[in-house]
C-alpha cells in the first residue's frame, strides 16, 4: 500500500476575479457543482498537521471530517486537502492514534517558506 | 411592437381601484399582498377579481408584509411576473426583503399608497414610507393624480423587466388624497394594455428546470462589491428606459409623463419642486400668483430613483430663488431627501441659485394653494432683500 508523505493533496491558484460586467446579475449562480471553486481553507487559523508513520489508517478522522477534506487514495488516508480544510480540528480530536495534531496556520506558513 | 393611439374608456375611480383596475388588465402571473390602510381596496378589489375568475393570477394571501414581499421573490425568481402593494408600516415590515428583490435584481412591482410611518400612529399621508426605501435599490415614480397613478401602475411594468434594468420598481400614490378620492380618467382597453406590458421573458428563471440555478448564494468580500455596481448600472440604464417607457405610453394615450415636468416653467423665475398630488395644488398656486403678476412655475419630480439629476439641473439653472418641498422628515439632516438631490444635482452642474427647503404635509397635514403662495411670496422676498435666511422650514406647523 502506497502512502502519500506529503502533508496535503494540493493548493490551487485562485482563479482570477472577474470585473462586474463579467458575471451574471444578481448574484446568480449558473451552473451547477461549482462550491468546489471556492476554497474555503481560506478561513484556516489552525492547520492539522498528519503524521502518516502514526496513522493505522482507521479513517475516523474521515468520518468526523464535516469538509470531505481528508483524502483517501487507494483505500488509504492520503493527507488533507488544505484547500478546504477550515482548520476546526475534529480530525485531530477524534484520531485513536494521536496522528493529527493542530498548529498554528502562521506557523505552518512560516515553515514552508524556510522549506523553500 | 407596433402601437396606435388608442381611445380611452373614461371612468371615474378612487386611486386604489384605478390601480386595481390596472391590475386586472394587466394579469400578473402572481400577487402576493397583506391589506394595510390606505392601500387596502387595491387589495381587497383585486382580490374580488381573483374570486370572480376575471384573472388567472395566483393570489397569496400571506401573514404579514415580509411574508408578502418574500412570496413575491419567491415567485419572481420562479420566472413569475409579480405584483404586490403596500403602504406605511407594511413597506418597513418589509426592509429587509426590499434589498433581496433588488439585489436579487428581481423585477417585481409595488404599488405604494405613501402613508406616514408611527408613532405616533397616523394613517394618513407623507412620504415617509417610499421615501424611507429610497436606498434600496428600487425605481420610484411618484403620480401626481389618479389618471396618472393607472398609467404609472402600467408603465412601472415595462420599466422593472426592461433587459437594461431589471430592477424591482414602485410607483407612489399619495394615501387618501389620491387612494381613496374618485377622479375621472381614462382607462385604456384591456387588449391595449395586454400588448403595451408585452411578455415577460425572465433571464433567470428558477423553474427552468434544464438550466439549474441558485439564488440568494453567500456573496463576501471578493464579489459582493461587482454585483452593487451592476445594480448602481442598472440605475442608470433606468433612466433612459423610464423615459423611452413614457414616450411609448404617450405614443398609444396622448398623454406624455417624463422623468420631470414643468408647468409655466419656461419663464419662471420663482420655481417651487416637489413630488406627488401636492403638484396639481401648486399648479393652482402658480396660476394665482402670475394673475398677481409673480412669475412663478413649478418643477414635477415624476422619477425620484433613479434621480435625473441632468435634466433637474438643466430646469433649475438660472431661476431667482427655488423652494423644494418635502413630504418626509429626515431627522437631524440640514436638508431633506428631495432638497438633498436638487441641491446635489445643481452644485455638480455648477449651479448654486437661492434655495430653500420646506417640510410640509406630515401626518396628511393639508397643504392648500394659500401656503404654496405663501411659499412664493417667500421667494420674492428672498430675491428682493438678497438673504435668504434658514434654508430648512416647516410648512404649516403650528409655532
Amino acid at each position: 500500500m502506497k502512502r502519500d508523505p506529503a502533508n496535503n493533496i494540493s493548493v490551487t491558484g485562485v482563479p482570477s476575479p472577474k470585473s462586474w460586467r463579467e458575471i451574471p446579475i444578481g448574484g446568480v449562480i449558473t451552473d451547477a457543482g461549482n462550491s468546489e471553486e471556492y476554497h474555503t481553507g481560506g478561513w484556516r487559523s489552525f492547520r492539522p498537521i498528519w503524521d502518516w508513520q502514526k496513522c493505522v489508517n482507521c479513517k475516523v478522522c474521515w468520518i468526523y471530517c464535516p469538509d470531505g477534506s481528508i483524502r483517501i487514495r487507494d483505500g488509504a488516508v492520503a493527507g488533507i486537502d488544505l484547500d478546504y480544510c477550515k482548520g476546526c480540528g475534529i480530525c485531530s480530536k477524534e484520531c485513536p492514534h494521536d496522528a493529527i495534531k493542530m498548529i498554528e496556520e502562521s506557523a505552518a506558513e512560516a515553515e514552508a517558506k524556510v522549506k523553500q | 411592437m407596433t402601437l396606435q393611439k388608442v381611445k380611452g374608456i373614461p371612468v371615474a375611480l378612487e386611486g386604489d381601484r384605478a390601480v386595481a383596475e390596472a391590475m386586472r388588465q394587466m394579469n400578473p402571473d402572481v400577487v402576493a399582498a397583506y391589506p394595510i390602510t390606505p392601500q387596502t381596496e387595491i387589495v381587497m378589489r383585486f382580490s374580488d377579481f381573483v374570486a370572480s375568475g376575471e384573472v388567472e393570477t395566483e393570489f397569496i394571501p400571506v401573514e404579514s408584509e415580509h411574508a408578502s414581499m418574500s412570496a413575491c421573490i419567491g415567485a419572481s425568481a420562479a420566472g413569475g411576473r409579480v405584483q404586490t402593494a403596500s403602504s406605511g408600516a407594511g413597506i418597513a415590515l418589509m426592509w429587509e426583503v426590499l434589498w433581496v428583490a433588488s439585489g436579487s435584481r428581481l423585477p417585481i412591482v409595488m404599488h405604494v399608497v405613501n402613508r406616514s410611518l408611527s408613532a405616533p400612529l397616523n394613517i394618513h399621508c407623507d412620504h415617509s414610507d417610499s421615501i424611507g426605501m429610497r436606498d434600496a435599490g428600487w425605481v420610484q415614480l411618484y403620480d401626481e393624480d389618479v389618471q396618472e397613478a393607472y398609467d404609472n401602475a402600467i408603465q412601472v411594468v415595462r420599466i422593472a423587466e426592461h433587459p437594461d434594468v431589471l430592477l424591482p420598481t414602485i410607483h407612489a400614490l399619495d394615501g387618501f388624497i389620491l387612494g381613496h378620492s374618485v377622479e375621472r380618467l381614462e382607462k385604456l382597453p384591456d387588449e391595449a394594455v395586454t400588448e403595451f406590458i408585452g411578455t415577460y421573458t425572465p433571464a433567470y428563471p428558477l423553474l427552468d428546470v434544464e438550466h439549474p440555478l441558485s439564488y440568494g448564494p453567500m456573496d463576501l468580500q471578493d464579489y459582493f462589491f461587482e454585483h452593487k455596481r451592476q445594480q448602481a448600472e442598472a440605475m442608470v440604464h433606468a433612466l433612459d428606459v423610464v423615459a423611452q417607457v413614457a414616450e411609448e405610453y404617450g405614443d398609444l394615450t396622448g398623454r406624455y409623463h417624463s422623468l420631470i415636468e414643468g408647468y409655466r416653467l419656461d419663464d419662471a423665475d420663482f420655481v417651487t419642486v416637489m413630488l406627488g398630488s401636492t403638484v396639481g395644488t401648486a399648479k393652482c398656486a402658480v396660476d394665482l400668483m402670475r394673475e398677481q403678476g409673480v412669475k412663478a412655475g413649478l418643477l414635477k419630480i415624476r422619477c425620484f430613483r433613479p434621480f435625473p439629476a441632468a435634466a433637474v439641473a438643466e430646469a433649475l439653472a438660472d431661476r431667482k430663488a427655488i423652494a423644494v418641498l418635502d413630504r418626509s422628515l429626515s431627522f437631524g439632516a440640514q436638508i431633506n431627501p428631495l432638497c438633498l438631490e436638487v441641491i446635489g444635482a445643481l452644485y455638480s452642474h455648477g449651479f448654486a441659485p437661492k434655495l430653500i427647503n420646506y417640510v410640509y404635509g406630515l401626518g396628511g397635514r393639508d397643504t392648500v394653494p394659500a401656503q404654496i403662495c405663501e411659499i412664493y411670496q417667500e421667494l420674492v422676498r428672498i430675491d428682493r432683500e438678497g438673504v435668504t435666511g434658514s434654508v430648512l422650514r416647516y410648512l404649516a406647523v403650528r409655532d
